[in-house]
């Protein structure tokens, strides 16, 4: 059986799985739409935990919250599901497919066959859709593929038991309820005010505070720990801000998306000018990233360059602190 | 970003970019690829194969068992390793030993074997 269920290409999995799936239920919402309500935007720096030798670095929420603040602020009821038994997940699966609902589902990603080889990583918390079963193949819209694609059945069931880090013990999820004539003016502004709080939080790891956090280090690590291990501390930074599904500057261009759609929808010019400086500032972040990169490739000790990567991370916080506190007042 | 800079490098994925138009309103374009992305990826890619030749020679030399080399190979650590295994990450660290593992059961044996997707006979001679 095959859903008639339509693919869409997203920049990330959460919001994309969201639009698509919403999308097919009736509501159409775009995904920096779905980005900007789940209050994507975040920054978070935790040096004392290390992920692939490095400290980690995250410039989204935890998996899950993005979708779990949208239902929320749109008052959409999702099911979710684990299973304890590999098989009962999959005849919950099979169950829902035969009544014609397409179904989220949690997966690693190491296992998926149709990753190229180098994104295969131990990340449990990817989103796809689910949407038919051919004899032992199921139909697979995974948002961030340019096309559908499928999976045999025992390498779902791989990718549904991942383990490690948020294994998703065959999550699987789908909107039970959403609520006719849905007004997204005052999720909009609830979420951007939630955006302002977070990345103005006062934490010194979160938000603008923990960007400068990154930015003093990076000056001490050659001292501290050499170039080699400076270089991949500053590789993982520029991984996390531009993996497949930020859409390019650490989520800003998503935002600045969702912004330019807010501006419409609320009749609020202002939105449409910071939709403006955010872009700005993710180019910023993209610059930071080149200069990052090309440190790899200055294997002489010139600790000049670190300190004007650092430099650029400071100007970008200092530009970011700006851009929130007018937001916050635009939506006041 | 301006949607002629989207960035169209080689890569092995093609991603969607959020970028503005002429007229300054978001538009969605894929991407081939970016270099600077590229490039932090194959290095950390690389310093995955530095650690699976050094621990190859290791195995070889008797230091450490074949489950710490399968365990790189397959991009894992401890935690995410012992979370297959379904055992503390102290009990896991033990197998490293080639004493320990040596004495492993049939059943630990084929649980390790089926964890990495590989036969006995490979988990037991890297050469194989």
């Amino acid at each position: 059986m095959k859903i008639d269920f339509k693919h869409n290409q997203t920049a990330h999995c959460e919001n994309g799985v969201i639009s698509n799936l919403m999308t097919h239920n009736g509501l159409t919402i775009s995904e920096p739409l779905a980005f900007g309500i789940g209050s994507g935007l975040f920054f978070v720096y935790l040096p004392f935990l290390k992920v692939n030798f490095a400290p980690a670095v995250s410039f989204r929420p935890q998996p899950g919250l993005i979708f779990k603040r949208l239902s929320k602020r749109l008052g959409i009821k999702i099911k979710r599901q684990k299973f304890k038994d590999p098989k009962s997940a999959k005849k919950a699966l099979d169950t829902l497919l035969k009544n014609n609902t397409p179904v989220g589902l949690q997966v690693g990603v190491f296992n998926l066959t149709y990753f190229p080889d180098d994104y295969r990583f131990h990340f449990n918390a990817h989103n796809l859709v689910v949407y038919g079963k051919d004899e032992d193949t199921y139909l697979i819209s995974d948002p961030v593929m340019e096309e559908v694609t499928m999976l045999s059945s025992k390498e779902l069931e791989k990718v549904r038991y991942a383990k490690g880090v948020y294994a998703p013990k065959g999550q699987m999820y789908y909107p039970v309820h959403i609520p006719k004539n849905i007004k997204f003016d005052k999720a909009i502004v609830k979420a951007i005010r939630a955006t302002c709080r977070d990345m103005l939080a006062p934490v010194p790891i979160v938000g603008v505070r923990g960007m400068r956090m990154v930015a003093r280090s990076i000056k001490k690590w050659p001292n501290k720990i050499g170039t080699k291990k400076t270089n991949h501390y500053l590789g993982q930074i520029v991984r996390m801000q531009e993996e497949i599904g930020t859409g390019g500057g650490g989520f800003r261009f998503i935002y600045g998306a969702f912004l330019q759609e807010a501006s419409d929808i609320l009749n609020n010019p202002e939105l449409k000018s910071l939709s403006k400086e955010i872009t700005d500032i993710g180019d910023l972040w993209r610059d930071f990233a080149i200069d990052a990169s090309r440190l790899y490739k200055n294997r002489s000790l010139e600790f000049d360059g670190y300190n004007k990567v650092s430099d650029k991370l400071f100007v970008i916080a200092d530009k970011e602190e700006k851009f929130y506190k007018k937001l916050k007042k635009a939506v006041a | 970003m301006k949607d002629n800079e989207v960035p169209q490098d080689k890569s092995s994925f093609t991603d969607l970019y959020y970028a503005v138009d002429k007229e300054g309103n978001y538009i969605t374009k894929r991407s081939s690829g970016w270099k600077p992305k590229k490039i932090v990826l194959d290095r950390s890619l690389d310093m995955i194969d530095e650690r699976v030749k050094d621990i190859k020679q290791k195995v070889m030399n008797n230091e450490v068992s074949p489950i710490m080399y399968y365990m790189e190979l397959n991009r894992m650590d401890m935690s995410v390793l012992a979370a297959y295994f379904g055992k503390w990450k102290w009990r896991v660290k033990k197998h490293f030993k080639p004493a320990n593992f040596n004495k492993l059961s049939s059943k630990s044996l084929k649980k390790y074997a089926d964890i990495f997707n590989i036969s006995i006979d490979e988990l037991k001679d890297i050469n194989i």
